[in-house]
């Protein structure tokens, strides 16, 4: 018995040791790349890593990554998570950063605006939309369920809202008549989760009649034999996705982001379902409605710029959370008054 | 076995044999200061922390969180169903309990291991096994997924050895000189059992009840994937909780943490309680 | 198994069988039946799944980080279980009693109450301690130790309630007639009072491990998620089911599910040879 826990004794404090080895992993910073981002940003950025690591600049750069909810994901990264680059759903989200002195306030000065990935709204709808919902006034019909995040942790969730509120909009409504669309939009709200994947997990799951989701999301999910069917409405909004370096990011990081705008990366991004931030030929989507036209130009789409006035006016505008002063959004008003 | 074996386990609760040898030698001394520091650097500064964070905001911070629908719906879920869970398994772990000692049954050894599974699995996946039968594409077409139905179910799933593994070794040690007397009597076997063995079985019975209803308010992993989190229906108390912390607003998280200690004290001190009963009456 | 009379246990065969019925039924419905789809799922296609998932390395660096903390704080926390054990049977101090009760504290507290607590404290930008741990090169919250912690805080009751029931049925005698002989406290441990101990501090051992293993929310909140480094396998398992994979997310299911059920197995075979000694 005492030879045993002797045994013991020794093998705990080895494996012990080994925990404090291989535990660290500040080796090699320098080929390291940490990125943070948004959740359904999890299976594209896989390929683009395997397809950077092939080439000179990638060539034995290590990749640490995080998905997460956008706001999730960018309140972590402010608390302290390791960060290389940051790749999240909506600017307000780097900004925060910004302000927190982790990322350069010039970040947006490139070729790409700081955009690295961009997508519009869609509506996924069950397999053979039996409800029949088509486009944006179908979602406030007695007994739809809509299903999308929850605007305080989610990035989703807010391109989803703007998007709802500019349809009325785009159609020639007055911002009266918007407040009153959100307002029985709100009332068919069956469910808000945390982030654009737990949403799409909810879906599946069997919550609710129609999914408002990224249309890169929605393709996805098909790709990987989800069944379900999504819809292009009539008016939706550019989801641009900003990426941005925090200011002690490795050079790796650098090349990597270089990468991901390239003609090479975005081609790959446009596979798993993003619109392309540039050309790059003609691509053939699996899961998109038609494989060989997957990116169909909706009637109106909205960018957050010309419609909005820019996201440092929109996110207090409609997401204001009327603490320390900032005013309450629109929507965070209509939001609460519905009772969600 | 099990954990919750050793607590009216029929041996003496902690504090009958307190006849112990004196006051503290130096070397106890060093062990227990060595100890209070690890104890308190692990617990007790941590959950200070969460009170001190929501006493931090003052009362308005708790009637702010408090008077949200969402979250006095969510502790009103979670307290309720934990309570009716814990009810269910007063009848049913006490039913089992006497199954496994008093009934000589093929396989039971292996029914003694299955009662065991619940602490073996990672909550997570408790969640996903449950889908699987009860969730969409149930193939006995029973889909309680996104129901309240789905809080009730992994609650039992979880809580479901506490009051199994009280009660079990009290009844392994009861003396049947009291129950032979009751039967030559002529009382009932029902009579026997409601009046000799019952009363005997009680404190266990409530011992692994303060367990089962603490863990199920507490409940977390398992109900992610199968309760659907809706607000204001299925959503409980833990997931509310970290939707604040994701959030950032950990002053709100820190409130509701603060109710749910409360009340997790509650159940332990009347765990504590109700062990000292146990060896009073032993 | 004991009661030789069986006065109220036999009843009217309708009786028993009705209640064997009911029990079958329902441990069955909520518990076997549910875990059969597990390992049906897990080996659909074979061995193809478990294969799959062990040649993905976030898999591979799941498992392994959850088999490191899960040593770890079964180590240190059979350490403490065994000394707060002593304390709280051997000596009499000011707050015995408070400690003994918050002692079970971690057994009610929720793993999401657990892992705001510890970031209360440890976190490196706003926690109580966290920032001077970090200026002084110990990063606690989404990093390992932080993880460590979390797991320890869960599993903290466990070897306790295992021991102290047992050091009380030992007694002091053989303790107190060592010393008189002249052994030392630490002789008096290691010879008299661990051996006596030693199947209570396995069963501890075991049932931390096994809790150890399945720890979610508390290690979820600390951690952090980044993969291949912070997530360990029952956070993998959550965002494989997610992500599209839920074919990965039962086979490292099914893996940690055997790890405790092994553990398991362990105390039960165990039991018999302590009532033999």
């Amino acid at each position: 018995m005492k030879t045993t826990i002797k045994v013991a004794a020794v093998a705990a404090a080895g494996v012990l040791a080994l925990t404090g080895c291989s535990g660290s992993s500040s080796a090699d910073t320098a080929h390291t790349v940490n990125v943070v981002g948004y959740s359904v940003l999890e299976q594209a950025n896989a390929e683009l890593i395997k397809a950077f690591q092939q080439t000179d600049a990638g060539k034995g750069v290590d990749f640490k990554e995080s998905y997460g909810a956008s706001g999730d994901q960018s309140r972590a990264v402010a608390a302290g998570q390791d960060a290389d680059e940051v790749h999240l759903s909506l600017e307000p989200d780097v900004t925060r950063l910004v302000d927190a002195g982790m990322v350069d306030k010039n970040w947006k000065d490139n070729a790409t605006d700081g955009m690295c990935s961009q997508s519009i709204v869609v509506m996924v709808v069950k397999s053979g939309n039996p409800k029949h919902i088509t486009s944006w006034s179908d979602l406030t019909k007695p007994g739809v369920g809509i299903v999308t995040p929850n605007p305080a942790s989610s990035g989703s969730a807010k391109w989803n809202l703007l998007a709802a509120y500019g349809s009325v909009l785009a159609d020639g409504g007055s911002q009266a008549d918007a407040a009153k669309y959100m307002k029985a939009f709100f009332g068919n709200v069956a469910a808000l989760p945390d982030s654009g994947r737990d949403a799409t997990t909810a879906f599946t799951g069997g919550t609710g009649d129609v999914l408002l989701s990224y249309e890169n999301e929605a393709i996805l999910a098909r790709q990987s034999g989800t069944d379900f069917d999504y819809v292009v409405p009539d008016s939706s909004i550019l989801i641009q996705n900003p990426c941005a370096l925090t200011t002690d990011a490795s050079k790796s990081a650098q090349s990597w982001m270089d990468f991901q705008k390239s003609k090479e990366g975005q081609k790959l991004y446009a596979e798993t379902g993003y619109r392309p931030l540039q050309d790059v030929g003609d691509v053939t989507v699996d899961g998109a409605n038609d494989p060989s036209n997957p990116f169909p130009e909706p009637k109106k789409l909205l960018t957050i710029d010309k419609d909005f006035g820019g996201w440092g006016v929109a996110n207090d505008k409609f997401f204001g959370d009327g603490t320390d002063g900032a005013p309450t959004g629109i929507l965070t008003k209509i939001q609460s008054e519905a009772g969600q | 076995m099990a954990t919750a074996a050793a607590v009216a386990d029929g041996r003496p609760a902690r504090w009958r044999r307190s006849a112990s040898s004196g006051s503290l030698t130096a070397g106890s001394s060093l062990g227990l200061g060595v100890a209070m520091i690890w104890f308190s650097l692990l617990v007790l500064i941590p959950l200070s922390a969460i009170v001190v964070k929501a006493a931090g905001g003052g009362w308005s911070t708790f009637e702010h969180v408090l008077a949200s629908e969402q979250t006095r719906s969510a502790l009103q879920l979670t307290v309720v169903s934990s309570l009716a869970v814990t009810a269910l398994n007063m009848v049913m772990g006490t039913t089992i309990a006497w199954m496994l000692v008093r009934d000589r049954f093929r396989g039971m050894g292996l029914l003694d291991l299955l009662i065991d599974i619940p602490f073996a699995m990672p909550t997570i996946v408790v969640g996903l096994v449950l889908l699987s039968l009860y969730g969409p594409d149930s193939p006995i077409g029973v889909e309680i997924q996104n129901t309240r139905w789905a809080v009730l179910l992994a609650m039992a799933f979880v809580t479901l050895p506490f009051i199994v593994r009280t009660v079990q070794p009290v009844l392994e040690e009861l003396d049947t000189d009291a129950e032979d007397a009751a039967a030559s009597l002529g009382a009932s076997r029902f009579t026997t059992f409601r009046r000799v063995i019952l009363p005997a079985l009680v404190p266990a019975i409530f011992a692994g009840a303060a367990l089962s209803f603490a863990r199920g308010i507490s409940e977390y992993g398992s109900l992610l994937l199968i309760s659907g989190n809706l607000p204001g229906r299925t959503e409980v108390v833990s997931v509310r909780l970290f939707s604040f912390l994701e959030g950032g607003n950990l002053a709100a998280a820190a409130a509701v943490a603060t109710v749910m200690l409360v009340i997790a004290l509650l159940a332990i001190v009347t765990l504590d309680v109700v062990q000292r009963r146990v060896a009073r009456r032993v | 198994m004991s009661s030789p009379s069986t006065t109220v246990g036999t009843g009217s065969p309708v009786v028993k069988w009705v209640l064997r019925l009911v029990v079958v039924a329902y441990l069955f419905l909520l518990l076997v039946w549910p875990t059969w789809f597990l390992v049906k799922n897990t080996f659909a296609n074979g061995m193809t799944g478990i294969q799959e998932a062990l040649a993905d390395p976030d898999v591979v660096h799941a498992l392994q980080l959850t088999a490191q903390i899960a040593v770890a704080s079964v180590v240190i926390n059979t350490v403490f279980g065994v000394g707060i054990s002593l304390l709280l049977v051997r000596q009499r101090f000011i707050g015995r009693r408070a400690l003994s009760v918050l002692i079970d504290l971690p057994l009610s507290v929720s793993p999401v109450v657990v892992g705001l607590a510890l970031v209360l404290v440890y976190n490196g930008q706003f926690g109580w301690f966290g920032p001077w741990l970090e200026a002084h090169g110990l990063q606690v919250v989404f990093a390992m130790p932080g993880m460590i912690l979390a797991t320890c805080f869960v599993i903290l009751p466990l070897v306790v309630r295992e021991v102290v029931p047992v050091l009380e049925e030992l007694g002091e005698d053989q303790e107190q007639a060592a010393r008189s002989l002249g052994a030392n406290a630490w002789q008096t441990f290691w010879r008299i009072t661990l051996p006596g101990i030693r199947w209570a501090v396995v069963y501890g051992v075991v049932l931390s491990l096994a809790r150890a293993l399945g720890e979610f929310g508390a290690v979820k909140v600390v951690a952090g998620n980044v993969g291949g480094e912070t997530q360990v396998a029952t956070v993998l398992v959550q965002q494989k089911y997610q992500g599209f994979e839920q074919d990965t997310a039962y086979s490292v299911s099914f893996m940690l599910v055997l790890a405790a059920v092994l553990c398991l197995v362990v105390v039960a075979l165990l039991r018999p040879k302590e009532g033999k000694k």
